[in-house]
């Protein structure tokens, strides 16, 4: 099959950036989208052009590297789901998107994640650092090596621990920011916080880490949530809005 | 000549106490004088900047990602051991040794793996206590599940991302640290060099990825968390960033490297669909609890599976190891399915693929149970097979995914140069030529959190703070050596990418010093990699500049030191003369094809010592002492 890419390249933070068009042909179905941008760069380093700097590195959906707009959405994540009626198909990150849901002739435009939170580095690579700063802030059990009580002292009922795993899966990959209209990143935030907070072992910081993680999310720039639920819908790991909400009353009884 | 590693005297259940005893501390007021340079935030990584900076050292961690919680050890799926014994299955520390010693084919130190196991309880209570959140019971309580290669069920997960979460607790205790002021992070650096002066580990040279600079960075200990070197195979599962740089450059300045031909193929991979391919995907081998593996008994025999009979199957593992059958060691998996595949047996396109078959699980347990117990997994096969496992057996395939091979490393962690220390897959020291699953993220922790704080602590303790001056002429030297070779990557100009060269070498290795070895191949694969180096450095293509993000020109440093490094795994393999573990030479077998060890004349760990690149590399060995475990022929029948 063959198909043309729309990427955005840009040699720098400074630079304004522009698109570029190339071609992709006889790939088949079977590669995944990081590898036709490998096969791409492949043919632009044997025409003297610099490959397409993009961040990935497990290429299995969980090291949240992969980052990228495709045809818009972040991770193209919705057109593997569109296709979902033949089988269990997940929600994927950028690395698990296969050629098999594009069409031979389809025209793909790629684009960074857009956020002003998230400044461009180089063609797809941002700067996602602000989300480590939120973490800093306090997204910890704060608990020294050696301190630890045994583990089977503490029971934590089975609902509530896949819960907090629900909310632990994320990948912090920043595609809810690239889809929030605000660029908010609540879900991050707020998977971090609901995490924690629902397990017996957060309790102590409960309320200062709600406080001090939305107190660093704000200072970094990113939006504030209107209810869109696109962050949802983009997310890799399924990640519920719920969880927003879940973080909105921590952050709520952590200032009365 | 012969290794000491320091193992300290006494039975071997005290001997840990015994060690951090004995070892000198430094008293609190002091510690914040000393710094440390951490390499790699994955498991071992994290926890030992984290545990370190919580004593009161400064730590400087280093990391070429974007973020500390990108490392590898966030790909683990299956689980993490413990001998906490809670099914009441008859689980202790003695039995976790015991089997780890055995899966390890019996070339791993006993008194290192015996401090595994001992600490591997400790190891759970802080990751509970971090919040990670583990599978649990109804009760309350935490979950286990069994794991190939034991009997007791002793494996402790977070559905199928049991790296994930216990990186991420790692990483948040770490970003703890940072809040406190304790560590320092560097993150997309890249360490190319190690800074040995005066005898001892100085310092690293690092180049930044965004700005091209590279600096000098000293301090009174370097400690490399770097991982493994799979990935010199260029098709495994590592990470595609995965690589031998930050160890292999050690080695160059005097650290031994051992057993480097110990590289673990594991068994249940998606096979390779097609000529692009850029990396394997692992799928959990918990998979293996319910799912059942098959070939057709006839070769070439092409019916879709729900064609073929049972009568007509061959469920080769369960026929050739009926105690173990589909739980089989990992390296004992993989070559059976070579086998079978050799024999013209295999599945799928190429006839590199085996079944693993969920139908009569799903009869017993019902679809739900299993979708419970792996939908995510059976989800990811879909995504990259678009084959629905629920309906037909998934394919699968052995890749290489872990090296037990790596720096060589006394009881203290520390390595032959004084002052660098080596922790989690970067060192040779617990699994022998083998690992058990559910045993990469126990060694991780267990290094990071437990062991390197207490001897590195140790080493500290005989000496005073150094500062951070890079003023000695060693730092100007080698900071030298390592914009030379930059520029002579980018001077090359050459007509071949990166990539091309990789795979190439990627290929020959595979073939070679894969699954089965044999001198012959050894010797064609020896005679190969120096002139396909020698065409690399003349005929790779690096655009760009060192000035900014030049990822083509990344690739490049760390194919280059794979192909060095290549010679060495293929070297130490022609040189081990037996089969054991993941290393299997085709002239060392039994006569029912099973792996022939040779303790009489290969009990031993094999050091290798950089000399110089015209010559060939020093063996340096440590013989292998089993006083607690006898030697026996590994058997899983």
């Amino acid at each position: 099959m063959r198909l043309t890419l729309r990427v955005w390249r840009q040699k720098s933070a400074a630079d304004p950036g522009r698109f570029e068009t190339y071609e992709a042909k006889e790939i088949g179905p079977d590669l995944s989208f990081l590898e036709l941008l490998d096969v791409v760069n492949e043919d632009l380093q044997r025409r003297g052009i610099e490959p397409i700097a993009f961040d990935h590195d497990c290429r299995e959906g969980i090291c949240g590297s992969c980052a990228m707009m495709i045809n818009g959405c972040a991770h193209g994540s919705r057109l593997a789901s569109r296709d979902s009626r033949d089988g269990p198909e997940p929600a994927v990150a950028t690395c698990q998107l296969y050629l098999r849901h594009f069409k031979d002739g389809d025209v793909i435009t790629i684009e960074p994640w857009r956020a002003k939170a998230f400044p461009v580095v180089k063609d797809l690579v941002v700067n996602r650092s602000a989300f480590d700063r939120i973490i800093t802030a306090g997204g910890y059990v704060s608990v020294n090596t050696g301190e630890a009580p045994e583990a089977n002292s503490i029971p934590v009922p089975k609902q509530r621990a896949d819960e907090a795993m629900d909310a632990a899966a994320c990948i912090g990959c920043g595609a809810c920011v690239a889809a929030c209209p605000n660029a908010s990143a609540m879900l991050f935030v707020a998977a971090k916080i609901s995490h924690l907070a629902m397990l017996p072992q957060g309790q102590a910081e409960r309320a200062k880490r709600a406080l001090s993680m939305v107190e660093q999310m704000d200072k970094e720039g990113f939006g504030n949530c209107t209810n869109h639920y696109e962050c949802m819908t983009a997310c890799p790991k399924e990640i519920h809005v719920k969880v927003i909400a879940h973080m909105n009353r921590e952050y709520l009884a952590g200032r009365i | 000549m012969s290794l000491d590693g320091k193992v300290p005297p006494g039975p071997l259940p005290d001997k840990w106490d015994s060690c951090k005893r004995r070892l000198k501390s430094v008293a609190p007021a002091d510690r914040p004088k000393y710094r440390v340079i951490v390499v790699g935030t994955g498991l071992a990584g994290a926890s030992a900047a984290a545990t370190l900076a919580e004593q009161g050292f400064r730590v400087d961690a280093f990391f070429y990602h974007d973020s500390a919680r990108r490392a590898h050890s966030i790909a683990a799926q299956g689980g993490i051991n413990a001998a906490k014994n809670y099914p009441k299955d008859g689980d202790s520390v003695e039995r976790l040794f015991t089997d780890t010693i055995k899966g390890g084919d019996f070339r791993a130190r006993e008194a290192n793996v015996y401090r595994l196991a001992q600490i591997s309880n400790a190891i759970i209570d802080q990751c509970a206590a971090q919040g990670v959140p583990f599978a649990r019971e109804y009760d309350g309580l935490l979950a286990n599940r069994s794991f190939g290669g034991v009997k007791v069920r002793r494996t402790f997960y977070a559905r199928g991302q049991t790296g994930q979460q216990l990186l991420l607790g790692a990483y948040q205790a770490m970003m703890r640290q940072v809040d406190a002021g304790g560590v320092t992070l560097h993150p997309r650096a890249e360490m190319l060099d190690l800074v040995v002066a005066d005898g001892a580990a100085k310092g690293i040279v690092v180049r930044d990825l965004l700005t091209g600079a590279c600096t000098a960075h000293a301090a009174d200990a370097v400690v490399l968390a770097t991982g493994g070197y799979a990935n010199v195979y260029f098709l495994s599962t590592n990470a595609k960033a995965c690589n031998v740089t930050a160890t292999y450059r050690a080695y160059r300045r005097g650290a031994y490297f051992a057993n480097p031909c110990y590289t673990q193929i594991h068994p249940t991979c998606i096979p390779v669909a097609s000529p692009h391919q850029s990396k394997l995907t692992l799928m959990s081998e918990s998979l293996r609890n319910d799912g059942r593996i098959w070939v057709p008994k006839k070769t070439g025999d092409r019916r879709p599976p729900a064609e073929i009979p049972d009568a007509e199957r061959d469920y080769y593992l369960e026929r050739k190891y009926p105690s173990y059958g589909n739980l089989a060691p990992r390296d004992i998996a993989s070559r059976a399915a070579k086998e079978v595949c050799d024999e013209g047996r295999g599945v799928g396109p190429g006839g590199q693929g085996v079944y693993l078959d969920f139908a009569d699980a799903i009869k017993k347990l019902g679809r739900k149970v299993i979708e419970e117990r792996y939908g995510n997994l059976f989800a990811m096969y879909h995504e990259i097979t678009g084959e629905d496992a629920y309906q037909t057996p998934m394919r699968i395939y052995p890749a290489p995914h872990y090296t037990m091979g790596g720096l060589w490393v006394d009881y203290n962690l520390m390595s032959t140069v004084p002052g660098l220390f080596v922790i989690g897959e970067a060192n040779f020291s617990d699994h022998g030529a083998n690992r058990l699953g559910a045993s990469a993220l126990m060694q991780g922790l267990a290094d990071g959190y437990f062991i390197l704080p207490f001897t590195l602590a140790g080493y500290l303790a005989e000496r005073a703070p150094q500062g951070s001056g890079t003023g000695h002429a060693a730092f100007g030297a080698v900071s030298r050596d390592v914009q030379q070779r930059t520029q002579r990557l980018l001077g090359a100009r050459g007509s071949r990418t990166v990539d091309e060269f990789h795979r190439e070498l990627g290929t020959l290795l595979w073939d070679q010093c894969g699954m089965a070895r044999s001198a012959e191949g050894l010797k064609t694969a020896l005679g190969r990699i120096p002139a396909l180096r020698e065409e690399f450095w003349k005929g790779v293509n690096v655009l760009g500049s060192d000035q900014d993000l030049n990822q083509a020109l990344e690739k490049a440093g760390r194919v280059a030191d794979f192909f060095d490094f290549a010679e060495l795994m293929c070297r130490d393999a022609l040189h081990r003369e037996e089969s054991c573990g993941g290393h299997f030479r085709v002239e060392h077998q039994t006569p029912d094809g099973e792996a022939k060890r040779n303790d009489a004349q290969c009990g031993y760990v094999a050091a290798w010592q950089f000399t110089a690149d015209s010559q060939a590399p020093l063996l340096h060995k440590e013989p292998l002492a089993f006083e607690a475990v006898p030697l026996t022929v590994r058997s899983y029948k």
